[in-house]
C-alpha cells in the first residue's frame, strides 16, 4: 500500500492536510511529479485548479514529444536542434531531457497506454494524444496512493522563514478554504496564456510565477512571449499543423507571398511572420489545398479537433476560403518560467520545485518556441526530477517538525498594500494586460517606442493592482489571477525592452539582427522592485 | 463555448460538473446548468466524457451562437468529437488508431 497524506485538523469550513511534497497543478508534469515522489516513498497531494485530466495545454491537444531513442545519433540531433534554438539553449539539459523523456515514454508502453503502431507493428511512442494520455495519467496518480484535490486553485505559498513549508488555497466548488502543510512544493501551474480563448488556456494564468517571485525565486526567458499560432477565426483551436499545407488571401482574394516572392504554401514555424504582417492590415483567408488527399485523411482523423470548428461552421476547408487568426500564447507556447538552478529542478528557495511549462524552457529550446515536441518531453522529463528532488529535500527535513509560525507569502491580489478599491477589478486589470501583450503591432513586431509605452502602462496598472486589488472568498481566485497576469506582462515588457536585439520570436523592428552581446539569457528577480540580469553561462557553471 | 445541455439526453450523473476544467457546470440535482459560461475555454472534453452525448460545445469561443438543440440534433453533431476520437459512452479509446505519425513524415 503506497503511504497517504494525513488530516491534520477537519474542520468544515477548512481542509489541512500534511504530506511530504505537495504538487501544485494538473497537467502531465504535475502527474509525472507526483508519480515520481510516490515512487520515492513520499506521501504525496496534488491540487489543481481544474481537474487532473482535462486541465492544463496538454489535456484538449495532442502532442507530438521530442522522442530520440538512445544510441551514437542522439549527440547529432540534440546538436541540430541546439542551432535553432538562438544559442540560449544548454545541450547538457537536451541531452538529458531526451533520454528521462524517452524512459518515461517507455514506462507509459509498459504501463499499457494504448499507444499506435507504425507499418512494421512496432509502437509508435513519441505522440501523445491528449485526453487519452491525461486521462491515463490520472489513473497512474491515483494507483500511486497521491490524494488528489480537484478544484483546489493555490493562491499563495507557505514559508517558515527559511524554506517553502507548503500552500494555501481555495476549494472552488466545495467553498472552503484548504492548507497543506509539506516539506517540498513542487510548481507545475504551466504557463502564462494571457487569458486568450486558446485550448487548455483557462487556469493558465502564471499564478506560479508570481508565487514562485514572492517566495524569492528568479524568472527566465520571460521576453519570449512572441510565438502565436495559427487558429480559424473566433475559434480556440491553436493547432499550426494543418496550416502546414495551406495557402492564405486577403480580402480581395489576393495571394499572401512568402519571402521569395512565391504565393506561401506553408503558414508555420517562421512563415507566421508574413501571416501576421497581412493580418495586421486586414482579415486574412485560408484554405488547406496543399493537402493530398491520403493526407486529408490522416489529418481528420489523427487531428480530430482541429476538424471540430469547420464540421460545426459547415465549411470544407480543403476547398473553402476561412478566415483565420494568429493566437496569442504567452509563454504556453513561449519559453519563459522560473528559472531551475539545479538538476533536480531546484528553483533556489529551499523546499521550492519547478516543472512544465512552471519552469523557464530556456535550456531546452533558447528563443525559438518548444511548441510541436520539446515543451511535452520537457513536461515529462522535468515533472519527474522535480518529483524526485522534492521527495529527496523532504526525506532530509524529515526529522524536523512543522513549525507553527508559518507565513503566507502571497501579496498582490490578496493583501493589497494599501486599502482596496472596488474599480480595480480582475477583469478590467487582465483586459489592460492583454491590450499591451497580446495586439500583433505590439507584441508579434515589437519596438523600442512601443515597448516603452507598454511598459508604463503596465507600471501605472501593476501599482493598482498591488496597492488595491482584493477579492473575498471565490473570488480571490480571481483577484490573483489577475494579479499574476499583471506580474508576467510587466516582466515579459520590461525583458524585451532590456534585449535589444532579435533572437527567435522576440522580433524588435528597430534592431533586426542578433547582437552578439545578448547571446546569454535575462533572469529576472523581484516582484515590485525586480531587477534583470544576464545569466552567462550561470546553469553550466552550478551544474559542474 | 458551451451551448447546450440536452435535458431528454442527460441522465444526471454530474460527471461534466466534475470533470470541466474551468469550472462551468453547477450541479442541480437534476440536469446540470451552465452557470459560468463566459469562463468556457471551448476545448470539447465535456462532450467526450459525457455517457450520453448531451452536451454540445459551438465552436466559437468568444461567445455563444445561440444554437438551437434541434439544429443540433438535425444535424448530428451530438457526439461528433467523441465520435472522431472513439470515445465512447464517456469512456476513452481509439488512441491506439491515431494516424498522426504519418502526418509527421509527411511533414
Ligand atoms: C494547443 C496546444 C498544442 C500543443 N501541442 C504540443 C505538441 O504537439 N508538442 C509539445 O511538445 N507541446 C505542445 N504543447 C505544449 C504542451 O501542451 C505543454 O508544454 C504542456 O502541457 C505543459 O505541461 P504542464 O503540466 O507543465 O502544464 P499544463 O498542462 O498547462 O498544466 C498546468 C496545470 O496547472 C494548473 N494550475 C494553474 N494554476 C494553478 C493554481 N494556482 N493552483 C493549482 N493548479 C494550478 C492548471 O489547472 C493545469 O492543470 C501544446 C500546447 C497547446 C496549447
Ligand atoms: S455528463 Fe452528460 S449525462 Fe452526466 S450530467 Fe453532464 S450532461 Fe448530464
Ligand atoms: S468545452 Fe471545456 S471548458 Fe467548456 S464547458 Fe466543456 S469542458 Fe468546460
Amino acid at each position: 500500500m503506497p503511504k497517504t497524506a494525513r488530516a491534520v485538523r477537519s474542520a468544515p469550513e477548512r481542509l489541512h492536510l500534511a504530506a511530504d511534497v505537495l504538487v501544485l497543478g494538473g497537467g502531465p508534469s504535475a502527474a509525472w511529479a507526483a508519480v515520481a515522489a510516490a515512487e520515492n516513498g513520499a506521501t504525496v497531494v496534488l491540487a489543481d485548479k481544474g481537474y487532473l485530466g482535462t486541465s492544463g495545454a496538454t489535456a484538449p491537444s495532442n502532442t507530438g514529444t521530442w522522442c530520440v531513442p538512445p544510441g551514437d545519433n542522439r549527440h547529432a540531433v540534440v546538436e541540430r536542434r541546439w542551432q535553432r534554438t538562438g544559442e540560449l539553449a544548454d545541450q547538457r539539459w537536451m541531452l538529458r531531457c531526451v533520454d528521462t523523456a524517452y524512459r518515461n515514454l517507455l514506462q507509459l508502453s509498459e504501463w499499457g497506454y494504448p499507444f499506435p503502431s507504425e507499418d512494421d507493428g512496432r509502437l509508435y511512442i513519441a505522440n501523445l494524444r491528449g485526453p487519452d494520455y491525461m486521462r491515463f495519467m490520472r489513473r497512474r496518480v491515483l494507483l500511486a496512493g497521491v490524494t488528489v484535490l480537484d478544484h483546489h486553485p493555490a493562491l499563495e505559498l507557505l514559508s517558515d522563514g527559511d524554506a517553502i513549508v507548503g500552500a494555501a488555497g481555495v476549494g472552488r466548488q466545495v467553498e472552503r478554504d484548504w492548507r497543506v502543510d509539506a516539506r517540498a512544493v513542487v510548481l507545475a501551474t504551466g504557463g502564462c496564456a494571457f487569458r486568450e480563448r486558446i485550448l487548455g488556456s483557462t487556469g493558465l494564468t502564471g499564478d506560479g510565477y508570481l508565487m514562485a517571485a514572492e517566495a524569492g525565486a528568479s524568472l527566465s526567458g520571460m521576453e519570449f512571449t512572441g510565438k502565436y499560432t495559427l487558429a480559424p477565426h473566433g475559434s480556440s483551436l491553436n493547432k499550426g499543423l494543418p496550416f502546414r499545407w495551406a495557402s492564405f488571401h486577403r480580402e480581395d482574394g489576393s495571394p499572401i507571398l512568402g519571402p521569395t516572392g512565391e504565393p506561401l504554401r506553408n503558414g508555420i514555424g517562421d512563415r507566421e511572420e508574413e501571416v501576421a504582417r497581412a493580418l495586421i492590415e486586414g482579415p486574412v483567408y485560408a484554405r488547406l489545398d496543399q493537402a493530398e488527399p491520403a493526407l486529408q485523411g490522416w489529418l481528420r482523423q489523427g487531428q480530430p479537433n482541429c476538424f471540430v470548428p469547420y464540421d460545426r461552421a459547415g465549411i470544407d476547408p480543403f476547398n473553402d476560403l476561412f478566415r483565420i487568426t494568429l493566437r496569442a500564447e504567452g509563454t504556453v507556447r513561449g519559453t519563459g518560467g522560473i528559472d531551475i538552478v539545479s538538476d533536480d529542478c531546484a528553483t533556489g528557495v529551499p523546499g521550492l520545485y519547478a516543472a512544465g511549462d512552471a519552469a523557464s524552457r530556456e535550456i531546452m529550446t533558447g528563443a525559438v518556441s518548444g511548441g510541436g515536441a520539446v515543451n511535452s518531453s520537457w513536461a515529462l522529463a522535468s515533472g519527474w526530477w522535480a518529483g524526485k528532488g522534492a521527495s529527496t529535500h523532504a526525506r532530509r527535513r524529515g526529522g524536523k517538525a512543522f513549525r507553527s509560525e508559518v507565513q503566507p507569502l502571497g501579496q498582490a491580489g490578496l493583501r493589497p498594500a494599501a486599502s482596496p478599491r472596488a474599480d480595480v477589478s480582475a477583469g478590467e486589470v487582465i483586459e489592460a494586460v492583454r491590450n499591451e501583450v497580446t495586439p500583433l503591432d505590439k507584441n508579434f513586431f515589437r519596438s523600442d517606442t512601443g515597448l516603452e509605452k507598454s511598459g508604463e502602462r503596465l507600471e501605472t496598472l501593476w501599482r493598482d493592482v498591488r496597492d488595491h486589488l482584493q477579492g473575498e472568498g471565490l473570488e480571490r481566485i480571481r483577484t490573483r489571477e489577475a494579479a499574476s497576469i499583471a506580474a508576467a506582462g510587466r516582466w515579459s515588457i520590461a525583458a524585451a525592452r532590456y534585449r535589444n536585439e532579435s533572437r527567435g520570436m522576440h522580433r524588435r523592428t528597430d534592431l533586426p539582427g542578433k547582437n552578439p552581446a545578448f547571446a546569454h539569457r535575462l533572469v529576472i528577480t523581484g516582484v515590485d522592485d525586480f531587477r534583470i540580469a544576464g545569466a552567462p553561462e550561470r546553469l553550466a557553471e552550478l551544474a559542474s | 463555448m458551451i451551448e447546450i445541455v440536452s435535458a431528454t439526453r442527460c441522465v444526471e450523473c454530474d460527471i461534466c460538473v466534475k470533470v470541466c476544467p474551468a469550472n462551468v457546470f453547477d450541479a442541480t440535482g437534476g440536469v446540470p446548468v451552465v452557470a459560468r459560461q463566459e469562463d468556457c475555454q471551448t476545448c470539447f472534453l465535456c462532450e467526450i466524457y459525457c455517457p450520453t452525448d448531451a452536451l454540445y460545445v459551438a465552436e466559437v469561443a468568444e461567445g455563444p451562437t445561440g444554437i438551437s438543440e434541434a439544429e443540433v440534433e438535425a444535424r448530428h453533431l451530438f457526439g461528433g468529437y467523441a465520435r472522431a476520437l472513439g470515445w465512447r459512452r464517456g469512456k476513452a479509446g481509439g488512441s491506439q488508431f491515431d494516424p498522426t505519425h504519418r502526418i509527421r513524415v509527411a511533414q
